[in-house]
């Protein structure tokens, strides 16, 4: 499969039946996987609850996901009277869409990415921003009161930790003095002294400065991704004691899916790239003697295991208010992170990169 | 051919949504269509082989300044079809600005196929087009960078500066001042006794 995905020498129409056949492995495989993370999800909450949580439909509860999205399915579409039709319908589309858009330049073993593009980082941010249209836009089509506020919380929200993850990203990118994802990932090789949220370069002793810089803007790009995502504590879009469910409110049926699966699929990118950013991808923590599992495992581990802290995190912390969240994001992350990249900028000009 | 078909794709989309940001009647679909032109831009930019300044576009114009411009004209309570009434009476003046930038095209068009000798940065095929980017913007054009990064500056202090006042009387969270109590400074132990208040 590797060798397949990079060669150009077919015809378009031959590169255009590989790249479609790409994408929708891409897109089944996440789909699948967005109904395991829902019930995670779930079954994490509640264990934190001690309660059971979903376990009627299936042994353990395991068929619950696929039942709520039939039954979404199946029911009735229901479009309120005043709304923008077409824009209506449009944002839940949006939204999904550009979830899964982004997933084109993740690299999630060696070669298996869709397009493997010199400025992935920058795609990805330029997508993940385009994301919330999909919400602002629903919020306003509705034509009603919460949905808005909602809309335009997370578009303030979301505008304002783009800036300082694109911030985090920049120190990854000085580091390893490219933008794509699959060089930062090979930058990273060879055990979790390597990752950049552990990074302790004995091979060039002036980066062990960087290690306490890199873990704190390992533990601010997840914050920020808790936020970007939407998920509580930051879950103010859709705050339900305050604005019932923010921006999803009028929405019923097919498109109220959308955005629900719009949101898991952006959780699992997230979580991806925090896996390429941070914590060396498909690399193993320690490389003896693990040859024989394969990188993807690695990869899929790390995202789980990080999917795992947004999901003890939605059961553990409480809301934050609207105030505070903004305070957090201008005051604290975007301050911090132009120090830190004042700091790694340093030593990378007078000490070299990462590779001695 | 493909480069070609999709060359006349967007740039086709690109002007037909233009020609409906300035035609459609609610303000939220313009700034849709003004969203769909700049994507379109970025596509001719990607064709170009500017995928850097595409997805700068992407990023810059869609994904901050056109949320910003949504924001605001989602806001606005304004009688849309009160304020399209005597449209006409700017047609002069839109005429002059249409002629104005027509002469700039045809200028910059005259120049481009003059046949004089630009000043160009070489197309090196071997380096991206981030490292060429970089190249002759930190070095040949250093100062100017600096100096737009220096009026942007003072463009955000000035926005600060005219909308940040503190009014006095307001409560106010402040964060250090609530971390640094401690039982001592904020209790206050009291014998009280029976049948009297806490009063005085």
């Amino acid at each position: 499969m590797a060798n397949l995905i990079l060669s150009s020498e077919f015809s378009p129409l031959m590169w255009f039946l590989i790249k479609f056949a790409q994408v929708g492995l891409f897109v089944g495989v996440l789909s699948i996987l967005v109904a395991a993370l829902v019930l995670a999800d779930r079954k994490i909450w509640a264990a934190v609850h001690m309660r059971r949580g979903p376990n009627v439909v299936g042994a353990f509860g395991l068929l619950q996901t696929i039942a709520d999205a039939l039954k979404f399915f199946f029911k009735e579409l229901v479009i309120p009277a005043g709304t923008d039709k077409i824009l209506f319908i449009a944002a839940p589309i949006i939204a999904l869409v550009m979830a899964f858009l982004a997933w084109a330049v993740v690299p999630v073993a060696p070669g298996w990415v869709i397009s493997d593009i010199n400025i992935g980082v920058l795609y990805v941010l330029a997508i993940s921003s385009l994301g919330v249209y999909g919400i602002i836009i629903g919020g306003w089509a509705s034509n009603s009161k919460y949905p808005f506020m909602g809309a335009l919380r997370s578009a303030a929200q979301m505008i304002s930790y783009e800036v300082s993850i694109g911030f985090i990203i920049l120190t990854v990118i000085f580091l390893t003095g490219s933008m794509n994802l699959t060089e930062i990932v090979a930058a990273q090789e060879g055990g979790f002294w390597n990752w950049h949220m552990f990074y302790l370069n004995f091979e060039n002793p002036a980066h062990l400065v960087l290690f306490p810089v890199m873990f704190y803007m390992g533990v601010l790009f997840f914050i920020s991704a808790l936020a970007e995502t939407n998920r509580p504590p930051f879950d103010l879009p859709e705050a339900e004691s305050e604005l019932v469910a923010g921006y999803q409110v009028e929405y019923s049926s097919t498109p109220f899916l959308m955005y629900f699966f719009g949101e898991y699929v952006n959780i699992m990118l997230l979580s991806g790239m925090m896996t390429i950013l941070f914590l060396g991808g498909w690399y193993a923590p320690i490389d003896i003697g693990v040859q024989f599992i394969p990188p993807f495992f690695w990869f899929f581990a790390k995202c789980a295991f990080l999917f795992f802290l947004f999901a003890m995190v939605k059961a553990i912390v409480p809301r934050y208010r609207y105030d505070q969240l903004m305070r957090l994001g201008w005051k604290v992350f975007l301050p911090t992170a132009l120090i830190a990249i004042m700091i790694v900028a340093t030593v990378v000009t007078f000490f070299g990169t990462g590779a001695a | 051919m493909l480069v070609t078909i999709s060359f006349y794709l967007l740039a086709f989309v690109a002007i037909a949504s233009a020609m409906m940001v300035v035609v459609s009647r609610n303000p939220v679909h313009s700034v849709m269509f003004l969203i769909v032109t700049f994507i379109s831009a970025a596509g001719l930019f990607i064709l170009m082989g500017a995928e850097f300044i595409a997805l700068l576009l992407v990023m810059v114009y869609v994904g901050a300044v056109a949320v910003l411009f949504l924001f605001v004209v989602m806001m606005l309570d304004v009688d849309f079809v009160e304020l399209k009434q005597g449209f006409l009476q700017y047609l002069p003046f839109g005429f002059v600005l249409a002629l104005i930038l027509l002469a700039e095209m045809i200028m910059v068009g005259a120049a481009y196929f003059s046949g004089e000798s630009k000043k160009m940065v070489k197309f090196d095929s071997e380096k991206s087009n981030l490292e060429r980017f970089g190249e002759v913007l930190y070095t040949e054009y250093a100062f100017f960078f600096e100096a737009a990064g220096l009026v942007l500056l003072v463009a955000m202090i000035g926005a600060i500066v005219l909308t940040l006042r503190e009014r006095e009387g307001v409560k106010k969270q402040d964060v250090s001042k609530q971390i640094a109590r401690t039982p001592e400074t904020a209790i206050e132990m009291v014998d009280l006794e029976s049948g009297k208040g806490v009063g005085s």
